[in-house]
């Protein structure tokens, strides 16, 4: 019988060596009955784009905490549109500073997930924007 | 253009979409599965399994580089190839999901653009690999993937389905698992074709290798066709014929698996095992055996296909309410669960 489940790549691009963020997340969203495919520390935007394209994922979650976001997303972004995977969604969670929130947003990312943020809300938050792209189609 | 026209152009996008219709069991995958079927049956499949821990992620990511970079080696005759990764995590049996973390070992590999890695669940598959990892693998095969390294969740004693798929087994093995008697016991050890002691530098090394060595020893050298757990069909020659309709004459020659040492972490023993795996596969070639295990892998194959397809035509033919009055009767001890499937069965014919 066929069976789709929501696959995620959660992803820490960066230098910064702290992933407890980023296991948390992935914990949650297997949890939820997601397949998470987890890359591990130090991951250029590079590996992160060739991850997502092999395992043809849904969704990317990016932790970051190191300050590199503005760099680091939009070189994301650039390279899942030269794949022609700009229906992935991305996520970004880690040490965002507010203004830099809307930037984020206005780039495309799905949501922006803050410390104290509830895992709860960031599973509801991927389903639901998860289902809206498989509308579109 | 067609998903599996874009799939033999080598457009990497359209693999790895179809991969997750043949994941899927969606009819375009069974569809397209279909189409590249005659594409397959290149690929030298090369199953690796073995306890959790041990370091399997990180061997496949070793040999994948070797096999990688035999291009630039000149001592070496072989061509470079292009490699194909499958790596099976396990689901979780209460909701289903999975953390796939076999990439976090195989990042030496990323940039490759003769490199494709696919993690995947087993989704509740209990043999060590997911019920599609047989079509995701005839996936890329017909992709032009020359080998394909096939990673099983961590097993245990009993998970050795991918003796059923591979054409070479690697177990792997690490200090400290057990004694001798473990070591004897039917199951995934006797499904190796190739044994390989990774983390060969942690303490206790030479007391597996004693272990191994010995059960090897004792034991009475088998051919490693699969069993399959049927009879085999009237009629069907145990003496295989080859495609062209000659008996194969099959050598004497049995296969002793081999121990050897590595240490992933550091590439260590990476070259004697890739040396042994082109071995093992010259082995098959010239005994018959490649063409043996190609026949009992499709026959399983076949064989899963059918219960399959079988189970969902009569589920189709019977109305649950029926169903659901004869399973009452048996919780209620009316009836045992033979005379259950009797009923049901019938219900069938009517």
């Amino acid at each position: 019988m066929s069976e789709r489940r929501i696959r995620v790549l959660i992803a820490k691009p960066g230098l910064d060596g702290h992933d407890r963020g980023a296991k948390v997340v992935a914990r949650a969203l297997r949890d939820a009955g997601m397949e998470v495919i987890y890359t591990g520390l130090r991951q250029t935007p590079e590996m992160i784009a060739e991850s997502a394209l092999q395992e043809d994922v849904d969704v990317i979650g990016l932790s970051i905490l190191s300050g590199a976001h503005m760099a680091l997303v939009p070189r994301v972004f650039d390279l899942l549109k030269q794949n022609k995977q700009e229906d992935v969604k991305v996520f970004v969670g880690g040490i965002i500073p507010d203004e830099d929130v809307s930037k984020l947003l206005e780039m495309g990312v799905v949501g922006v997930y803050g410390p104290g943020t509830l895992t709860d809300d960031i599973v509801k938050d991927i389903e639901q924007k998860v289902r809206s792209r498989s509308k579109t189609n | 253009m067609s998903l599996t026209a874009s799939v033999l152009e080598g457009n990497r996008l359209a693999l790895a979409r179809l991969l997750t219709q043949v994941e899927n069991n969606t009819p375009e995958g069974r569809e397209a599965l279909s189409e590249l079927f005659p594409y397959t049956g290149k690929a030298h499949l090369i199953g690796v399994t073995g306890a959790p821990g041990t370091g399997k992620s990180s061997l496949v990511n070793q040999l994948a580089r070797f096999f990688r970079q035999q291009e630039e080696d000149t001592q070496s005759t072989d061509l470079t190839r292009r490699v194909g990764i499958v790596a099976v995590d396990p689901s979780s049996p209460f909701t289903g999901g999975a953390i796939l973390g076999d990439r976090v070992r195989m990042r030496d590999l990323v940039g490759d653009s003769g490199v494709f890695i696919r993690s995947m669940a087993s989704r509740g598959s209990l043999g060590g690999l997911a019920h599609t990892t047989g079509g995701i693998v005839q996936a890329l095969d017909a992709a032009g993937f020359e080998v394909i390294l096939i990673e099983t969740v961590g097993a245990g004693q009993a998970e050795v389905d991918i003796a059923r798929l591979a054409h070479t087994t690697l177990v792997v093995e690490a200090p400290g698992l057990g004694d001798d008697i473990q070591a004897i016991k039917a199951g995934i050890l006797e499904i190796a074709d190739i044994l390989v002691i990774n983390k060969a530098d942690r303490p206790g090394v030479e007391s597996t290798e004693r272990a191994l060595r010995s059960m090897l020893q004792l034991a009475y050298p088998v051919s490693h066709i699969f069993l399959n757990h049927e009879k085999l069909h009237h009629g069907l020659n145990p003496e295989f014929t080859n495609q062209s309709g000659e008996t194969i004459i099959t050598d004497k020659m049995i296969w002793n698996p081999p121990i050897v040492k590595t240490i992933a972490t550091e590439g260590n023993g990476v070259r004697d095992l890739a040396s042994l795996i082109s071995q093992h596969y010259e082995f098959l070639q010239k005994t018959g055996e490649w063409e043996r295990r190609e026949l009992a892998r499709l026959q399983s194959e076949l064989n899963s296909l059918l219960q399959e397809t079988l189970v969902d035509r009569w589920k189709s033919s019977i109305a649950p309410e029926e169903y659901e009055l004869v399973l009452q009767s048996l919780f209620r001890h009316d009836i045992s669960p033979w005379q259950a499937v009797e009923v049901l069965l019938s219900g069938m014919k009517k």
